[in-house]
C-alpha cells in the first residue's frame, strides 16, 4: 500500500474534464465536422438559389418562408431548418448518439472506460450532455449560417411574421433564436432515444440507421390520418410548430406540447438506458 | 497486510447453457505476482472481467483490495488491461492517454500532462505520443495500454496478456517493468499463454482449465506437487522406454531423440546402468523436475500454446 500517501486528494464529486474531452472527440472528429458542413451547406444553397432566382412559394407542409426571404434575411435561416428537418439534422443526431455508447463498444475503449474507473450512470449522463450540446451546436450552425448569410444577401429590417404583422429587427432574431432553441430541444430529446439504441448494440452505423428509422417512422405515422389519436405522442409531431413562434400573439400550444414530449421522451429513454446499461456485461 | 489483493469465492459466470467460469477461488497474496495461465477459451479473460466489474457474475463474490469489488472507489486503485489494447485510432497516443485520465475523478487535471508524459516514457513511447494511434505498430498498442495502467499509482495491477505482439526487446522490457512495479509493493495479476515467461516473473501461478482453477499457489509448491523425471538422450528412444518400463517408470514416453519417464521409486543411476548394460547408447542423462509446462501439460492435458 506503498502508494496511497503519493495519491492527490481524495476524488472529487463532479468534474467538466470527462464532458471536455467527449465534445473534444466530437468536435474535433472530421467525419463530424463534415456532417456539420454539409448542415450549413443548406443554409448556403438557400440563399443562393433564392438570389439568383425569383422565388415563387415553398414548401408545402409547414410555415412557408421561401417566400419571405428576399424581405428579411432573418427567414433564410427559418426556411434552412424546415428544410433540414425531416432528414438532415435527425441524421446528425442520430449519427452522433448512436455512435455514443456504442461506438466505444466497438473499437473496445468502452472497456477501458469503465475500469479507469468510469460509474456507469456518470458516462450515460457525460454521454446524454454532448449529444444535448450537440444538438444544440448542429442547429445553431444552421441557424447562424442562414442568418449570416441572409442578411449579407437580403439585408435585415424590421421582420413581416407569417400572421402578417410587422415586428422590429430585434424582435425577429430573438424569435428565429428561440426556434432554432426550441428545435435544438426536440432534437436532444430524439439523442435521447439515440442513446439508448446505442447501448443496445456494438455496431455504431447500425444504431444511427436505427434512430434515423425511427425518427422518419414517427413523420410518417404523423402524416397518416386514420392514426391521428397516435399523433400528440409522436416524438416529430411539434417539431414544426416552430413556425408559431414567428406569429403575432405567439401561438404557445403546439411549442408547449412540443417540449413536454420532447421532456418525457428524453426521460423516458435516458432511464431505458441506464436500466439497461446499467447492469448490462461488457464483453466488447 | 496480510489481505489477500485479489479473492474470489465461488465466482461463477454462465453465458446461456455454457459454464465459462465454474465456481473458482482466487486467492492473490498482497504483494505476489501471479501468473494467471490456461490455455485460450479456459475463462481466464471472463474471471478477469468479472474482477474488474464489466461482467457480473451469475454466482460468487469477488474482493479487491480488501474491499468489494467492481465499486469505482476500489477500482481507482487497480490498473487494468483486459484483452488488448483498444483507443480511439485517430487520437494520438497522448491524447487517447489524457482523455482516459480526464474521465478518472481520483487525478488532478493540473499534473495531467507530466503524468501522461511520464508514463508513455517508463514504456518508451515518448517519441511517438503525438502519432496517431492507427499508425502504431501492434507492440507499440501494447505499450500504450500498459502505458495506460501507469497513470496514476495503483495497488493492484490486472494485465491481461501483456506481451502479446511485443518482440523479445520488448518482452523482456514489460517483465523488467514488471518486476519494478513488484517491487515497489504494487500487486500484480498476469495472464499469459507463455508459460517460460510467468515462469520468469511471477511468485505465484493459477491454472485455469475449461472454466475451473485446476491448480493455484506459489510455482515452488506446484513444482513439488510433481515427481521428478528422468531423460536419457539416445538415438534409440524406443528401446531406451522398453528399458525404463521394465525398471517400473511411470509414463514412459519415446520423443525424437529422447525418452522420459517419471522416476517414482526408482534410482536414478539404476536407469543409465540398465541402458548401457543392454547396449543402448546413452548420449545424455538429465533429472529434474519438470517444467512448469510439464505441470501444465499434466493438470489439463493439452498443449498450452494453442494458437501460437
Amino acid at each position: 500500500m506503498s502508494t496511497v500517501d503519493v495519491l492527490p486528494a481524495r476524488a472529487r464529486l463532479v468534474s467538466t474534464r470527462f464532458l471536455r474531452s467527449e465534445l473534444a472527440l466530437i468536435f474535433r472528429r472530421r467525419r463530424n465536422q463534415a456532417g456539420l458542413a454539409v448542415l450549413a451547406a443548406v443554409p448556403i444553397l438557400v440563399s443562393v438559389a433564392v438570389k439568383l432566382s425569383s422565388p415563387h412559394g415553398g414548401g408545402q407542409d409547414g410555415p412557408d418562408f421561401f417566400g419571405s426571404i428576399t424581405e428579411n434575411g432573418l427567414f433564410v435561416a427559418l426556411a434552412s431548418l424546415t428544410l433540414e428537418l425531416p432528414l438532415f439534422l435527425p441524421l446528425a443526431v442520430a449519427a452522433i448518439s448512436g455512435d455514443s455508447v456504442a461506438g466505444e463498444a466497438n473499437i473496445g475503449t468502452l472497456r477501458y472506460l469503465l475500469t479507469v474507473p468510469v460509474d456507469r450512470s456518470r458516462l450515460l449522463r457525460v454521454k446524454y450532455a454532448a449529444i444535448v450540446l450537440f444538438s444544440l451546436a448542429a442547429t445553431l450552425v444552421v441557424t447562424v449560417t442562414g442568418i449570416v448569410l441572409g442578411l449579407a444577401l437580403f439585408g435585415g429590417g424590421s421582420m413581416t411574421l407569417l400572421s402578417g404583422v410587422q415586428v422590429g429587427f430585434g424582435d425577429g432574431l430573438l424569435r428565429v433564436l428561440l426556434a432554432s432553441g426550441y428545435l435544438a430541444v426536440c432534437l436532444a430529446s430524439l439523442g435521447a432515444v439515440g442513446l439508448f439504441v446505442s447501448t443496445l448494440t456494438e455496431q455504431p452505423i447500425g444504431a444511427t440507421i436505427a434512430i434515423v428509422m425511427f425518427s422518419t417512422a414517427s413523420f410518417i405515422l404523423d402524416s397518416i390520418p386514420q392514426v391521428s389519436w397516435l399523433h400528440p405522442y409522436l416524438l416529430t409531431h411539434n417539431w414544426l410548430a416552430f413556425g408559431d413562434l414567428l406569429r403575432d400573439p405567439i401561438s404557445w400550444t403546439g411549442v408547449e406540447h412540443g417540449i413536454y414530449v420532447a421532456v418525457a421522451y428524453a426521460a423516458v429513454f435516458w432511464l431505458l438506458s441506464w436500466a439497461r446499461f446499467g447492469a448490462k456485461d461488457v464483453t466488447s | 497486510m496480510t489481505a489477500a489483493a485479489v479473492a474470489t469465492a465461488g465466482l461463477t459466470k454462465r453465458f446461456g447453457h455454457q459454464t465459462a467460469v465454474d465456481s473458482i477461488d482466487l486467492a492473490v497474496p498482497t504483494g505476489a505476482v501471479y501468473g494467471f495461465l490456461g490455455p485460450n477459451g479456459s475463462g481466464k479473460t471472463t474471471t478477469i472481467r468479472m474482477l474488474l466489474g464489466l461482467v457480473g457474475p451469475t454466482s460468487g463474490e469477488v474482493s479487491l483490495l480488501g474491499r468489494p469489488g467492481g465499486t469505482t472507489e476500489v477500482l481507482s486503485r487497480v490498473g487494468a488491461l483486459v484483452e488488448g489494447p483498444a483507443f480511439h485510432p485517430y487520437l494520438s497516443g497522448r491524447d487517447n492517454l489524457s482523455r482516459l485520465d480526464a474521465v478518472d475523478l481520483t487525478t488532478d487535471r493540473r499534473s495531467s500532462r507530466r503524468r501522461v508524459d511520464a508514463a508513455l516514457d517508463r514504456v518508451g513511447l515518448l517519441a511517438a505520443a503525438t502519432k496517431r494511434y492507427r499508425a502504431y505498430s501492434l507492440g507499440m498498442r501494447q505499450r500504450l495500454a500498459i502505458a495506460s495502467t501507469l497513470l496514476r499509482p495503483r495497488d493492484l495491477l490486472v494485465l491481461d496478456e501483456p506481451t502479446n505482439g511485443l518482440d523479445p526487446q520488448g518482452t523482456r522490457e514489460v517483465r523488467s517493468l514488471v518486476g519494478s512495479l513488484a517491487h515497489d509493493g504494487t500487486t500484480v495479476l498476469v495472464s499469459s499463454h507463455l508459460l517460460s515467461e510467468v515462469e520468469q516473473m511471477c511468485s505465484h501461478v493459477g491454472v485455469m482449465h475449461v472454466g475451473r482453477l485446476v491448480a493455484q499457489g506459489t510455482v515452488a509448491e506446484l513444482r513439488a506437487g510433481s515427481e521428478p523425471e528422468a531423460r536419457v538422450e539416445t538415438d534409440q528412444p524406443e528401446v531406451a522406454a522398453e528399458i525404463m518400463r521394465g525398471l517400473g517408470l511411470l509414463d514412459v514416453h519415446a520423443t525424437h531423440g529422447a525418452a522420459t519417464g517419471r522416476l517414482a521409486d526408482v534410482a536414478p543411476e539404476k536407469v543409465v546402468a540398465a541402458c548401457v548394460h543392454q547396449g543402448v547408447p546413452v548420449l545424455g542423462f538429465r533429472v529434474g523436475s519438470p517444467s512448469l509446462e510439464d505441470v501444465f501439460v499434466a493438470l489439463t492435458g493439452e498443449g498450452f500454446d494453442v494458437n501460437g
